[in-house]
């Protein structure tokens, strides 16, 4: 980028500030920052710049850099939650397509700012990953790269088993009482003259309730842990903790800011080229994907919806919910401020909507993919539960003294969907790394419950 | 007011920690391969590749698990252009399904990593430990091997290869003629000398490999499937190691006959087995062509030990012993599909030869190659026979 176009830019981020204030939105400060693609790409790759060292961020960074060498894709933006946001622009972009990602940067940082979601998280994170990272490397020293790594893969392979929900919980789990030793030879001669307690206070259970956050369960009660084990375990937890809101509102703060970003462009001047330009983008942006949903398409399109909707109601809408004309922009920003994506979808996903944009459920069948439904309710509800959880199978943990052998006995909650039984395999030696203890996984399979269990030499398979 | 934005650029020129990152990612793809080697040495597409190009080799396990939903079984949605009706396919086999958040290669289903691997980068791995055992200084020595030596001196270079000895020299050299006085100081460019790498060229002994192969008809597609293998990575091998090693090509059935490369690595004949023909053609060779004074001498068979009698055998076992007298080493691999099978008549008239350079592997699974080619080509003779 020569230094023409980069004060031209400066000039731009300004005015497009301006105008984003006037139309309602309420940003962090932000600061931008022009850097080549391979540092757009190694961000994103990462998640957030300066994190810590492990190999599956440099699968990402070089799967990243080969979609882009090879011209598949490219990453526009990448803007990050903080106060103030970080966010980065490509220095290879024309300044059109610099000038589209400001507007879009500036409407999800208004997203960070206000959804309920993001309201807890934590906007020093760039500071909190640099010191975990730093913290992480000196175990490495410590304890040599291959065991902080080999450790790291454990803990990875479990990084989704979280609980976003932590801090509204009640107490934190009890350790388990120690239980009364087992009966001793002579204890019935020295309890002949008191009679023997008949029965001991019944098992109580550990945890009381299931536990849904599998990182602070096992940080908190495996018992064969290092202390820099343990903080491991917790960086990651706190590092996911961080991401959740993100994934749990993708399509929304998609949405959210490719309206916006639409509606900032059309009120710049712009010269005839810059227009085309910005509508090929935009459209690009915007294209349909066959096998599952463009988050910036759908979202853009409910909020639209929603926005026609609430700006001119229907006549039942008027007469029996009572709704105003004219209240679309405002619907928009109260949609912004409460709601993520599953909320979203179950909301305002309408009929016409999954007609207008073509949902479909498919199926594998063979070696093709086959649509096997169009019924608009199907869809969503499949949508709501493809994304319940951010995609992942929600999985607690039962019981974490299992067979009163201090053995622990997962549970997925199946809710229709089978796992992947090889992966939970595999995955399930990593929680017994972790563990120090046999492991155990209720799940169903052809729709009969199964266990499956490793014991820190071989993997088992029984039905229940 | 001015706006709360802010835009700067910096020098990222020299930041790295992708880069290290995935070079890390690169190095567990390479262990992934060191420990696939015996699956991937005989991988079909490498055999019959040209040599030249890059090969795919699917490594297990560099996909970090996860609990997560099997795609294959169960339901997804995706979008049309509208009008899209229940039994219309919308693509083939498993798409790749979004992941969380991260994109990095997650197809689901697919629980291997393919690695792209050059045919000579894996012959390096393969190669790695492996040389021409006993190899002996002879009359005439004719077989090169090439060392790169760091000497000689230019008068440009990389400083990491700075002469300091030899500068200070000059420089003191230099002064002495200026300032008749042999004081150090005041170095300047054309007081540098650095080190540079030489090729150097050793002349090492003579050698010849006599490959022998069965191409009976009771060698079955898996015989010769792994008997090719073995040679095939035998001929780099030797290729690539010792740029003079002559390789004698016989195959047999009844009969012996010396061939081409070509024709040898062509699948076979059909026939009844006659093993001492080809020992016979051997020496016969031997005598002719590759006088044991200057030449070291070492035979390879493959077989299925399916031989023709016992007559036949006890004459091998003859012309065995009287082959070692003038080999190095005389390596015998008996390929016998199936573990349950037991060993051949001929294997059990070569137990008899108790010499340690007489070497017997027998090869029940494909992943049998690479230990066959570790017995035969092992730095020093195994201390007792036969490997698997």
């Amino acid at each position: 980028m020569d230094d023409r176009t980069f004060a031209e830019l400066e000039r731009a981020i300004d005015q497009i500030w301006a105008i984003a204030q006037r139309l309602g939105l309420d940003p962090f400060p932000v600061h931008f920052e022009v850097v080549p693609a391979e540092v757009m790409y190694e961000i994103g790759a990462y998640g957030l710049p300066g994190r810590f060292s492990h190999w599956t961020h440099g699968r990402a960074y070089h799967h990243q850099k080969t979609l882009y060498d090879y011209g598949l894709t490219k990453i526009y933006e990448l803007v990050i939650n903080s106060n103030p946001a970080y966010a980065f622009l490509l220095d290879s972009n024309s300044l059109l397509q610099n000038k589209l990602v400001v507007a879009h940067v500036l409407a999800h940082v208004d997203f960070f700012k206000h959804n309920a979601y993001f309201e807890h998280t934590n906007r020093q994170m760039i500071d909190t990953v640099a010191v975990n990272a730093e913290r992480i490397r000196r175990y490495e020293f410590q304890h040599g790269r291959l065991e902080v790594e080999r450790f790291l893969d454990a803990v990875l392979s479990i990084q989704e088993h979280v609980d976003p929900h932590v801090r509204f919980r009640r107490q934190p789990t009890p350790p388990p009482k120690p239980r009364s030793a087992p009966p001793a030879p002579y204890d019935d001669l020295l309890s002949l003259t008191d009679p023997p307690a008949t029965s001991e206070p019944g098992p109580t259970k550990f945890p009381p309730e299931p536990e849904k956050d599998l990182l602070l369960f096992i940080a908190e009660h495996a018992r064969h842990l290092a202390d820099w084990q343990r903080d491991v375990i917790l960086i990651v937890r706190q590092e996911m903790l961080y991401f959740i809101p993100q994934l749990q509102t993708k399509i929304l703060n998609e949405g959210w800011a490719s309206y916006w970003h639409a509606r900032i462009l059309r009120e710049l001047p712009l010269s005839d080229d810059e227009a085309v330009e910005f509508a090929r983008m935009h459209a690009a942006i915007l294209a349909p994907t066959k096998h599952h949903l463009n988050p910036y398409y759908v979202g853009l399109k409910i909020l639209e919806d929603i926005e026609r909707r609430w700006d001119h109601p229907s006549e039942e809408e008027r007469l029996v919910l009572g709704r105003q004309p004219g209240q679309g922009r405002a619907k928009l920003f109260e949609v912004r401020t409460l709601e993520n994506d599953v909320s979203l979808i179950r909301n305002y996903l309408t009929r016409d909507l999954v007609e207008e944009m073509g949902l479909y459920i498919y199926k594998v069948e063979g070696d093709q993919l086959k649509v096997v439904e169009t019924d608009w309710e199907k869809v969503r509800d499949l949508i709501v539960r493809s994304m319940t959880n951010f995609g992942n199978p929600y999985i607690v943990v039962e019981d974490g003294d299992y067979r009163r052998n201090g053995e622990l006995y997962l549970k997925h909650i199946y809710e229709g969907q089978e796992l992947d039984i090889a992966y939970a395999e595999r995955t399930l030696q990593y929680v017994y790394q972790l563990w120090g203890r046999p492991v155990h996984l209720e799940t169903v399979l052809n729709e009969k419950p199964v266990l499956l269990s490793y014991d820190g030499e071989k993997n088992t398979r029984k039905n229940l | 007011m001015r706006a709360p934005v802010t835009l700067e650029r910096h020098d990222w020129s020299l930041h790295r920690k992708g880069a290290i990152d995935q070079a890390r990612h690169a190095e567990k793809i390479k262990e992934a391969i060191r420990e696939n080697l015996p699956q991937i040495v005989s991988e079909e597409a490498i055999i019959t590749s040209d040599g030249q190009r890059i090969v795919k080799v699917p490594i297990r396990s560099l996909e970090l698990p996860r609990f997560r939903y099997d795609f294959g079984r169960n339901r997804h949605v995706g979008q049309g252009e509208g009008e899209t009706q229940p039994g219309d396919t919308v693509g083939q086999g498993s798409p790749a399904g979004p992941g969380p958040g991260k994109q990095a290669g997650d197809q689901p289903g697919i629980d291997y990593y393919e690695a792209e691997i050059t045919i000579d980068e894996l012959a390096n791995l393969l190669f790695e430990d492996l040389q021409l055992p006993n190899l002996q200084q002879k009359v005439t020595e004719n077989l090169e091997t090439e060392t790169l030596k760091l000497k000689e001196l230019a008068r440009k270079g990389a400083f990491s290869n700075l002469d300091k000895r030899r500068t200070v020299l000059e420089n003191i050299k230099r002064n002495a003629l200026k300032h008749k006085r042999p004081v150090y100081g005041g170095i300047s460019d054309e007081d540098l000398r650095f080190k540079i790498w030489v090729p150097e060229t050793r002349r090492e002994s003579n050698a010849v490999v006599i490959a022998m192969r069965d191409v009976s008809g009771s060698m079955g597609e898996f015989e010769k499937y792994i008997s090719r293998t073995f040679y095939f990575w035998m001929v780099r091998f030797l290729r690539t190691k010792y740029t003079n090693v002559q390789i004698v090509f016989i195959t047999h059935h009844t009969e012996a006959k010396e061939v081409d490369e070509e024709t040898f690595f062509k699948l076979g004949e059909s026939g009844g087995t006659k093993v001492s023909s080809a020992y016979q053609l051997a020496l016969e060779i031997i005598q002719r062509r590759y006088d044991p004074n200057a030449w070291n001498i070492y035979p390879f068979h493959f077989s299925d030990g399916d031989n023709w009698g016992d007559a036949d055998n006890r004459r091998c076992v003859e012309l065995v012993q009287r082959l070692l007298e003038v080999s190095n080493v005389f390596g015998y691999g008996e390929i016998r599909e199936g573990p349950a099978r037991s060993t051949s008549t001929l294997m059990s008239a070569f137990q008899q030869i108790k010499d340690p350079r007489f070497i017997t592997v027998v090869i029940n699974d494909k992943r049998d190659v690479l230990p066959a080619l570790k017995a035969f080509f092992s730095p020093r003779v195994p201390e007792a026979s036969g490997a698997a």
